[in-house]
């Protein structure tokens, strides 16, 4: 935990420091040629504080925060800083990828069989493979969830989600239902 | 005395069969679209719009349509608490703050409590806020009008520092977590100069990723509610299984009429909460630009600054529910007033209202109360009677809503994975935004391991888009200088205290060093 800590810190201290480089991001078309230089949006222009202004000094302040947390993390103060147990222990690593590999799964699966589709093979993955739940079980509820989601998504609400390879499938049920 | 006199007579009409009707539809219609995480109110009257007319061709009246959609706006207001206490997804914006209390209310078995407290709440905020709108209506409604951008902006400053204390005692992760809340708000185009803004990398060409259509992926900015659901939806789901092995349980509550019954009589234990989130979410609403999601966040942060026991809150107390679910029902109500009285629409769903009033004819702003007393006091009328059948409504729903809570966790937890990713597209039709917010959900539960508090980001988040061109342009009026702020009779108050409430965990931080050595 206390390795994980300063690591955080570090890491977000960097991605401030990137932050505030974005923020002075030149404008290569402004006619003003104080903007088309790096920096030169975070002050005061003609049109008033100009558009880095606000993310640039606010990402100032998240850097000095880091550098706050660090000097915690050095003198012990914070609680993560104190504790010398592992960030994630095996079963915590093991879920994880069980469930972020589902999660990221579903995601890359709803560009293939939209995400219908997708539910299905996702609650069929997470009840039968993490929740260890029955065959008849886990279908009931994949398949059902889907239906349900159609009909309020799609039919009541109007807002039709994506269905990628599967389209065809539901065109009887837009002539139904539509 | 005329006033109490046309109230009375709009009751009477909201309280004719088709309207209330209309009214009932519209709470339930309502209450389930918010409860719907990623749907909110305006996506109910939006969509409802259409229906209206045909009403109207009915009725030949714009009466009972806008009884419709004001029965459909408050009840999402009430919706938004399910999910939020239930499921820990915030069903709306306006519910992000039930969150924070809720959810430990629900995991603590209290999940009865909480949904009882919240419809409690939601009905005296939404009373207050009618009783204030009845009677001082056109006033009020100029006195928002003062408001300018210094103002506003030193009320989004006070609501940052009343949050200083949200996420604990760590006072550089919280004012971190606010600041990159805020720099995250920034990303896309810059609305007053055009530029772009922190749009780090570019995918050009090809998809990246297989049903991504990414040209660009942050030149849409980082939406709210893809912050949200992803700290609340994916980020808390995942840090519960991780925290909790595999004996979760989300709730032991067992669902008796009694249990119900003696959560409404234990309510007015809450009564400091409801006050703060009625009065100040009514005076938040009322402001232009501003709306019940602000009002909640405030309320809640101002609850917990004068609570007697601060620590309590986001562990499961009342007052945390109390006060912002009274501050978005009567911050709601307050939106319509700017609506009503200067044609001014608040919020997004109350210029979905406006955009109908001027369909079915009518002419919002100051001459509307003269005008058209036959169109506006049953209006008025049928928010109370509105208010009473949401809060029946929701009452009658809990024992269904507590059902869902009594799931194994390895059912509702996929459900609340798939809802969440499903209520992202569903409110922005972007599957960019589902990737990020998964992307977001499993950076929020590292933080969440390392103690960094993210309310403040998700309440920062919300209040940047107001804050920074308020800011800006008071510092365009005044030239570039800061005493803008402490000058002018309003601002200058609310910007001290902020201050003062902003150096105060710094002083106690001097102070306790002091003492110690």
């Amino acid at each position: 935990m206390r390795r994980a800590e300063i690591v955080t810190a570090a890491f977000l201290a960097l991605l401030s420091l990137y932050f505030m480089w974005e923020a002075g991001e030149p404008s290569v078309n402004a006619w003003d040629p104080a903007l088309q230089k790096r920096f030169g949006n975070i002050g005061w222009t003609d049109e008033g504080p100009g558009s880095g202004f606000w993310p640039f000094w606010l990402s100032m302040i998240m850097f000095l925060c880091c550098v706050w947390i660090a000097a915690n993390w050095f003198r012990r103060l914070s609680p993560p800083s104190q504790s010398d147990a592992p960030f994630l222990d095996s079963y915590g690593k093991k879920m994880l990828a069980l469930v972020g590999g589902g999660v990221f799964g579903f995601l890359i699966l709803i560009g293939l069989i939209g995400f219908y589709g997708a539910m299905f093979v996702f609650m069929m993955y997470y009840l039968l493979v993490i929740g260890r739940h029955r065959l008849s079980v886990s279908l009931a509820i994949s398949v059902a969830l889907p239906v349900v989601c159609f009909f309020f998504f799609d039919v009541a609400m109007r807002i039709f989600l994506p269905k990628g390879y599967l389209e065809p499938l539901f065109i009887p049920l837009y002539d139904i239902f539509l | 005395m005329d006033v109490l006199f046309s109230l009375g007579q709009g009751i009477l009409v909201a309280l004719e069969p088709l309207n209330l009707g209309l009214a009932i539809l519209g709470v339930v219609v309502g209450l389930f679209v918010g409860a719907m995480p990623g749907l909110g109110s305006v996506n109910g009257v939006a969509i409802l719009l259409p229906f209206t007319f045909v009403i109207q061709q009915m009725t030949g009246s714009a009466t009972s349509p806008m009884i419709f959609l004001a029965a459909i706006y408050y009840g999402a207001m009430y919706g938004g608490a399910i999910s939020s206490i239930t499921l820990g997804i915030p069903g709306a914006s306006t519910a992000v703050a039930t969150t924070f209390d809720g959810r430990p209310m629900a995991l603590q078995g209290r999940a009865d409590r909480a949904l009882v407290t919240a419809a409690v709440a939601s009905f005296v905020g939404g009373t207050i806020a009618n009783i204030l709108f009845t009677a001082f209506a056109p006033p009020l409604a100029f006195v928002a009008l003062k408001f300018g951008d210094p103002e506003i902006f030193a009320l989004m400053l006070l609501a940052f520092a009343t949050f200083v204390g949200l996420g604990g005692d760590d006072i550089p992760k919280t004012i971190f977590s606010i600041c990159f809340g805020l720099v995250l708000a920034t990303v896309g185009f810059d609305i007053i100069s055009g530029e772009p803004r922190l749009l780090f990398f570019e995918v050009q060409g090809e998809n990246l990723i297989p049903g991504l259509n990414a040209v660009n992926w942050f030149s849409r900015g980082i939406q709210f509610l893809v912050l949200a659901i992803g700290v609340y939806g994916i980020g808390e789901m995942i840090w519960t299984i991780n925290s909790s092995r595999d004996g979760v349980k989300m709730s032991e509550v067992n669902v008796s009429f009694s249990r119900i019954m003696a959560s409404i009589r234990n309510f007015p234990e809450a009564w400091k909460g409801t006050t703060i989130g009625s009065l100040l979410g009514f005076f938040v609403g009322i402001l232009p630009a501003a709306g019940a999601t602000p009002g909640s966040l405030m309320s809640y942060g101002v609850a917990k600054m004068t609570s007697r026991n601060p620590q309590e809150y986001g562990k499961g107390a009342v007052d945390g529910v109390a006060a912002p679910e009274a501050a978005n029902n009567s911050a709601s109500t307050g939106a319509m007033l700017p609506m009503m009285t200067l044609g001014i629409p608040g919020s997004p769903t109350t210029a979905v209202l406006l955009a109908g009033m001027v369909i079915w004819g009518l002419q919002p702003g100051p001459a509307l109360f003269a005008e058209q007393p036959d169109f506006v006091w049953p209006l008025i009328g049928s928010f109370y009677i509105s208010n009473v059948v949401a809060l029946l409504v929701n009452l009658a729903f809990i024992p269904l809503f507590l059902w869902m809570l009594r799931m194994p966790f390895t059912i509702l937890a996929p459900l609340i994975f798939v809802l969440s990713l499903v209520g992202v597209y569903a409110a922005y039709q972007n599957i960019y935004d589902v990737w990020l917010m998964v992307i977001i959900g499993f950076a929020a539960f590292f933080l969440r391991m390392l103690d960094y508090p993210l309310a403040p980001a998700v309440l920062a988040i919300v209040l940047g888009p107001i804050a920074e061109p308020k800011l800006r342009q008071s510092l365009l009026f005044s030239d570039g200088s800061f005493d803008i702020f402490f000058t002018r009779p309003i601002a200058a108050p609310i910007t001290i205290i902020a201050l003062i409430l902003l150096f105060l965990p710094l002083l106690k931080l001097i102070r306790d060093k002091l003492r110690g050595s």
